[in-house]
């Protein structure tokens, strides 16, 4: 349970697997203390009312849109960014396959697009093309790249599937 | 030599891909420094008026908040216009200037910015502003302004309609098949993810240092120190990665405008983000009513084209399209008529978005040749092909290239059109109507002067520079295929810049310009830095290149060797070595070949073919496939290449079937402004879709290339549209075709 303090909510939340002890303003969301006082700038800002998908972020492995989040509801969760999926020279996957498909022109949704696959892929009930599309409709792209983003989508879950039949 | 030349012509993922899919690319948000304050932009409750009384009170009795700043308290600025028109895109009429006066001219116009401690007590204080107004009724509808007019100044760069050739009325009156319709286009807006945002960095002496959202730094850098009387040494503009844009960041908007207020006034950094609402406060693809006569021969042969169009404009200034043009350009026909009007609003000024003009002009032409094709009992593709124009009647000159006729035939064979039975409602399947559409689309090819640098060092690591931006595009990484094609390198030694004002001049990046320009101004920086570092190494003791001229050398993997021997070589960093320097640059600049673009007339083409299905009984439209074939010239990477087609073609669906911006005519404010009720397209609306890119050559430029962001959406709604007609043989000619149209 968050404790109350002077400035705000004294809690606790691993994000990207460090372990973070803060405290937080009641009015702050899980969006702007990733942004705002972290520095971790991937989840991005694009409507701050959930109706975009950019600010996606993983909570204990489930994705949400982190700007209808107050960070002090997540004392004791586990947040996962992109930063924390992978970085240049080790990146995720499914990062590497938005890269070779194109994915993205702009940038700015792809975060958000890729925190939003990597939670659907989890979550285990997109197996065709069809449904990839209607479960990732949360998340919104203005540059149009949504087949190049099925197709990277897909490319990693065939190969998870291969990888699943092999074993 | 290494094989992995050339990179020009060939799919090179993006350069700047791994940091925009790990988060690290950063926006213009997302800039920090230890003294940054925030800011929030109060919107003006009422469309119209003024405002009689302004409580700030309670805003600076909020926690955490530094100042508010409105009309009554601002720094000063000139009152003149022409200080405010410092602005590449600027077009005729008095530029908005936030807190100038008390007068209200549209819906959410900035009355006042709160500056606080936290984005959240910024926020909050915002809320707390209390405006009492002095209230006129708005009028935001062009179908119900107060009369139609044409622009007496015309804006710069756009030309206006052709003068009518022939005798339109005469020869309409005369044909024997005829359709005439009116149509319209309804206001959008851009809505890129990013949202509008500016931080500007105190530095202290009065040097600042902007991020902020922009199609150019140049633009917004000239602006502000125009307005604002700064010194141009002390203002530095850097915006590295752009969050979308597609026309809406073209001019300066007002966050870049109060940013810097606030910042010069307190001293300190601010930062200032725009509201998703907010985005709706800006820059629109105006409302366009417009009505297109075409007669024709029983062939299907045209013999007249009338077009008229009516385009909304704001109050103050007179935004201008070219809208009509399009039908005196695309089919031959020897009478035309075409008209171009403007109607005010109560609302902001609007802007260019993606193909301005064309979007909404060849809409209605190429859904009237739809029309006509069913008057005349000919098919869509032939129609088109019995209408082809080979000459740019309009300015009567000949193409400077122009494969649209490949376009439609490679196109048709890849969706199959000819399966396709003509009548309407004459394709089904289960309680699915069946129907299939086309349209073609035109843009201009343009390019515009650019300067470019590039520099070599002696570890034969390249950069290539230019001030221009990548909105998505692909710059960064079309400019480093030039750069490592020139100097013979690996494309992982080739860093691109873009997007700073200490980088050579650019203008924006629109009108699909930028690739041909910058690209070319990089090429030629290239030659320059080649030509450098043969000089020095012609001079090095007992050079083997001694009396090598540029033809007759090769530059590969660091080494600067003679074609005819390659063993006859010197590396670079001998050269540089013995030049007793660190690095060697070369710049240059690129400007439009005045001789050719005076011969010719530069267009990319495309033809759009789209399937959709329609619920025979609700009404409900899925778009199935989608084929857009383009003739643009060279293509540098048709990896990226593909991707702004997929964008405009996507865009263009979005027109077709979800997009408007709503006012309540009465309250003349945005009704749906939020992502949830303004519906732009999402994963599930859009199918997959092909792109075909035609062999094309064109020497209007030393790329041989003509541009690419634009073309992608022309005609696609239309077809979609096409499609729908063909499903249903309802033709529903005011966008978008939503559901309650079609039942």
């Amino acid at each position: 349970m968050a404790a109350a303090a002077p400035d705000g909510f004294a809690v606790t939340i691993t994000i990207n697997g460090e372990p973070r002890s803060l405290t937080i303003p009641p009015s702050t969301t899980l969006l702007d203390l990733l942004r705002e006082r972290l520095d971790l700038t991937g989840a991005k800002k694009g409507c701050d009312q959930g109706q975009c998908g950019a600010c996606t972020v993983l909570v204990n492995g489930r994705r949400v849109n982190s700007c209808l989040q107050l960070a002090v509801m997540n004392d004791g969760a586990e947040v996962t960014t992109i930063e924390g999926l992978g970085q240049p020279g080790s990146l995720h996957p499914l990062q590497e396959a938005f890269v070779a498909h194109d994915a993205f022109q702009c940038g700015y949704c792809t975060p958000g697009q890729i925190c939003s696959a990597v939670g659907m892929m989890s979550e285990g009930h997109a197996k065709t093309e069809p449904e990839i599309r209607e479960l990732m409709s949360g998340n919104l792209c203005r540059c149009g790249a949504y087949s190049n983003i099925v197709d990277a989508i897909e490319d990693v879950m065939g190969s998870a599937a291969v990888r699943e039949a092999a074993e | 030599m290494s094989n992995i030349h050339p990179y020009v012509g060939r799919a090179n993922t993006r350069v700047d891909g791994p940091l925009k899919v790990s988060g690290l690319a950063k926006y213009s948000a997302e800039f920090g420094a230890e003294d940054l304050a925030y800011a929030a932009a109060v919107p003006s409750a009422v469309a119209k008026g003024r405002i009689t009384a302004l409580d700030v009170s309670a805003a600076l009795a909020a926690p955490g908040v530094i100042e508010v700043l409105s009309h009554k308290n601002r720094i000063d600025f000139p009152e003149d216009d022409e200080p405010f028109k410092n602005d590449m895109v600027a077009v005729p009429g008095s530029p908005f200037r936030p807190f100038r006066d008390d007068k209200i001219h549209y819906a959410g116009q900035a009355i006042a910015l709160v500056v606080a401690d936290t984005h959240e007590n910024a926020r909050y204080a915002a809320t707390l502003v209390k405006a009492t107004y002095d209230v006129e009724t708005p009028n935001v509808d062009v179908a119900t302004s107060a009369n139609y007019y044409d622009p007496p100044e015309k804006r710069d760069g756009i030309p206006p309609p052709p003068d009518p050739r022939g005798d339109a009325k005469g020869a309409f009156d005369r044909a024997p098949i005829k359709v005439e319709s009116d149509y319209r286009v309804v206001a959008e807006h851009h809505n890129p993810m990013e949202l509008q945002a500016t931080t500007v960095i105190w530095e202290g002496d009065g040097r600042l240092l902007v991020h902020n959202k922009t199609q150019g730094v140049v633009n917004p850098k000239n602006y502000i120190c125009s307005v604002f009387g700064l010194d141009e040494d002390k203002v530095r503009f850097f915006s590295p990665y752009v969050g979308g844009a597609f026309g809406m960041a073209l001019r300066p908007h007002y966050d870049v405008f109060l940013a810097v207020m606030a910042s010069l006034k307190l001293e300190r950094s601010v930062r200032l983000v725009l509201t998703r609402a907010q985005m709706f406060t800006m820059g629109w693809r105006p409302d366009c009513l417009q009505t297109l006569s075409l007669g024709a021969e029983t062939s299907g042969k045209l013999t007249s084209i009338t077009h008229h169009a009516i385009q909304a404009t704001s109050m103050f200034e007179d935004y201008q399209e070219p809208i009509v043009n399009w039908s005196g350009l695309l089919y031959d026909c020897d009478n035309v008529s075409l008209k171009y009007e403007l109607g005010k609003v109560d609302t902001s000024t609007p802007s260019d978005m993606r193909a301005p003009g064309a979007t909404t002009g060849v809409f209605a032409l190429e859904c009237a040749m739809d029309e006509l094709s069913y008057a005349a009992g000919v098919d869509p593709i032939e129609l088109r092909l019995l209408n082809y124009s080979d000459h740019d009647q309009n300015d009567d000159k000949p193409f400077s290239s122009k494969e649209l006729k490949a376009a439609y035939e490679q196109g048709a064979e890849r969706f199959g059109w000819s399966k396709r039975s003509f009548e309407p409602r004459s394709m089904k399947e289960g309680h699915e109507l069946i129907g299939y559409g086309m349209a073609t689309g035109c843009w201009e090819a343009m390019t515009m002067p650019h300067k470019a640098r590039a520099t070599l060092t002696a570890d034969g690591k390249l950069e290539v520079a230019c001030a221009t931006a990548d909105i998505g595009t692909g710059t960064y990484t079309i400019l480093a295929q030039i750069g490592a094609d020139a100097l013979g390198v690996d494309i992982a030694e080739v860093t691109s810049k873009v997007g700073d004002t200490s980088l050579p001049m650019a203008p924006v990046e629109g009108g699909s310009w930028a690739a041909a320009s910058a690209g070319s101004a990089v090429k030629l920086a290239c030659e320059a830095l080649k030509e450098e570092l043969l000089k020095h190494a012609r001079g090095l003791d007992n050079s083997p290149l001694a009396n090598a001229s540029l033809d007759l050398v090769t530059f590969s993997n660091g080494r600067i060797a003679l074609k005819a021997d390659l063993a006859k070589a010197v590396s670079v960093a001998d050269v540089l070595k013995s030049a007793g320097v660190e690095k060697l640059d070369g710049e240059a600049g690129y400007a439009p070949d005045e001789e050719f673009t005076k011969k010719y007339a530069g267009y990319t083409h495309g033809a759009c073919f789209v399937e959709v299905r329609v619920d025979e009984e609700l009404g409900v439209i899925r778009l199935v496939r989608i084929v857009s074939a383009i003739a643009a010239g060279k293509i540098l990477n048709p990896l990226t290449a593909r991707s702004q087609i997929l964008g405009g073609v996507v865009m263009g669906c979005g027109m077709a079937l979800h997009e408007e911006t709503k006012w309540d005519k009465t309250l003349g404010r945005v009704m749906n402004a939020n992502l949830g009720e303004y519906h732009v397209p999402a994963h599930a609306d859009i199918p997959e879709v092909d792109v075909i890119f035609v062999d094309e050559e064109d020497g209007s430029n030393p790329l041989g290339i003509k541009g690419l962001g634009e073309i992608g959406i022309v005609g696609a709604a239309a077809a979609v549209a096409n499609a729908v007609f063909h499903a249903t043989g309802k033709r529903v000619r005011e966008l978008p075709i939503t559901i309650d149209k079609l039942l």
